[in-house]
């Protein structure tokens, strides 16, 4: 075992830090320490938060954050790390992180690991290394861990296949009620809050999006691999009715009610066997991604030079369809 | 795939005035292609310590306005060397008199800035800074 994953085991946080960054550049002792870590992992319960830009995200997961960390209800002392998603300049590559800003009640908590990460070109709501950035804070030992992505406010369908719960966050005075929430953020709420909720037109608010969960039948999500023959299982356990809670994160009110609703959920999730359903399909979704990555990348080491180039020409005069170069080019490696 | 970013904290510690100073820098930074933290007002030594470890960050931009610098510089510098970070930048801007300049770079402050200085500047002093450390 590497000195870095031995250090991040026993808990050093530079090491970790270190480790983390490593992870997110792509570099190859980041690769290697994930491996090593991969069966240290698997304890860990993921909340994932997502919602609207503004609508409080940062300041409800410092809320739910400082709860684990402060437990109201009796419930045990639990490590928590977050891991906080905002966006990178398509110009410049650059970002400003500032998710921390409302995560001020965690300071001077060493059971807290706060981590900012730009999304770096990836479009889902995450970046393509937050998994990765996940998996090493799982193995190091924190019990709860805490996602909140960009906050595009579309369908971010990332989000709901990494974490085992997901809270929507909306909040009154975005636009036209109804417009702003899209369908497709629905289907992905496991919970969803109506935060601001000290804020007018909060009743608004909340009625639209009781209708909208109404018209919407709750259905099983099954994140299937299309590398997997259809399970043909028969799923009729109890399905989960999406909640709603209001919050007024800068306060913390309805705070205790939503970390029941997540605890009750994570219940629902291990008693219908969901549980072990998403993290197979979680795994499966990975496993997809990286075998894809990598037939790409072996395939492009081994394509001769100037041979995209000659079939691009050929494309673009339209001699040949984009259909027939790709099979032509996907031919030549194995030659 | 392996795409390393010089990541950068920006904060204002004190309970003095306001963070437009540090705003612009943060956005010029980030206009460079940096990731910048950017942590907001009232930051002490010791939160901006514990975020440069979490962050794992290659400078630190601290924007001082109250006159603590004498203070605050020195805090800052022992608690990321305690830390094992001895070899992150700490970079200092706002309203600096000329003598304490010296002795601020004999700390081990990377750089100085008074109200004026282009960003442009800032940005190139992070840069070889962290180019010479790699
Ligand atoms: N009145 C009121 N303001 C709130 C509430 N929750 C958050 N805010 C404020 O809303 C603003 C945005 O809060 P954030 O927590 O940064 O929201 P966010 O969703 O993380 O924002 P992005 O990460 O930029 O998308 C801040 O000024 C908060 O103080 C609330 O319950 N009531
Ligand atoms: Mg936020």
């Amino acid at each position: 075992m590497s000195e870095i994953v031995q250090k991040v085991l026993a808990g050093d946080r530079l090491s970790l830090t270190r480790l983390l960054s490593k992870i997110e550049d792509g570099a190859p002792e980041g690769q290697q320490a994930l491996a090593e870590l991969f069966p240290h992992g698997g304890r860990a319960f993921l909340i994932g938060v997502t919602g609207a830009p503004g609508t409080g995200k940062s300041s409800l997961v410092n809320q739910i954050a400082y709860h684990y960390r402060h437990p109201a209800d009796g419930g045990e002392l639990k490590r928590v790390a977050i891991v906080a998603v905002d966006p990178s300049s398509p110009f410049s590559g650059g970002a400003v992180l500032g998710d921390r800003i409302r995560m001020n009640a965690l300071t001077g908590d060493a059971g807290v690991f706060i981590r900012s990460m730009a999304s770096r070109g990836s479009l889902g709501g995450l970046a393509s290394t937050t998994a990765g950035i996940v998996q090493a804070f799982d193995a190091a030992g924190f019990e709860i861990i805490l996602i909140e992505t960009v906050g595009a406010g579309q369908a971010e369908v990332d989000i709901a296949r990494l974490a085992h719960t997901t809270v929507v966050v909306e909040a009154p005075g975005l636009g036209d009620d109804v417009q702003a929430i899209k369908a497709g953020i629905l289907e992905i709420a496991d919970i969803l809050v109506v935060n601001k909720a000290d804020r007018p037109g909060i009743e608004q608010t909340e009625r639209a999006l009781k209708n909208m969960l109404q018209l919407a039948h709750p259905v099983r999500r099954d994140f299937t691999s299309p590398y997997l023959p259809a399970s043909g299982e028969a799923l009729n356990e109890a399905l989960w009715m999406t909640p709603i809670q209001r919050t007024v994160a800068t306060e913390g009110s309805g705070v205790l009610e939503l970390v029941g609703l997540i605890a009750k959920h994570r219940e629902h999730l291990s008693s219908t066997g969901d549980l072990a359903r998403r993290e197979r399909a979680r795994l499966a979704a990975e496993l997809d991604m990286l075998i894809q990555l990598g037939l790409v990348e072996n395939w492009q080491k081994r394509l001769g030079n100037g041979q995209y180039e000659e079939t691009l020409v050929e494309v673009v005069s339209r001699r040949i369809s984009p259909g027939e170069a790709a099979r032509k080019l996907i031919g030549m490696e194995s030659k | 795939m392996n795409q390393e970013k010089i990541r950068v904290i920006v904060a204002k510690p004190g309970l003095d005035g306001h963070d437009r100073g540090a705003k612009v820098v943060a956005r010029a930074l980030r206009d460079a292609g940096m990731e910048v933290i950017y942590t907001g007002l009232r930051q002490t030594p010791e939160m901006i310590a514990e975020a440069a470890l979490q962050e794992d960050v290659d400078a630190v931009g601290l924007s001082v306005l109250s006159g603590a610098h004498m203070a605050l510089v020195p805090r800052v510098l022992e608690l990321l060397a305690a830390n094992g970070q001895g070899e992150v930048g700490l970079f200092l801007g706002g309203i600096i008199p000329d003598e304490d300049v010296p002795k601020l770079m004999a700390m081990g402050v990377a750089g100085v800035y008074g109200p004026g200085t282009s960003t442009i500047d800032i940005v190139q002093d992070i840069r070889n800074f962290v180019g010479q450390k790699k």
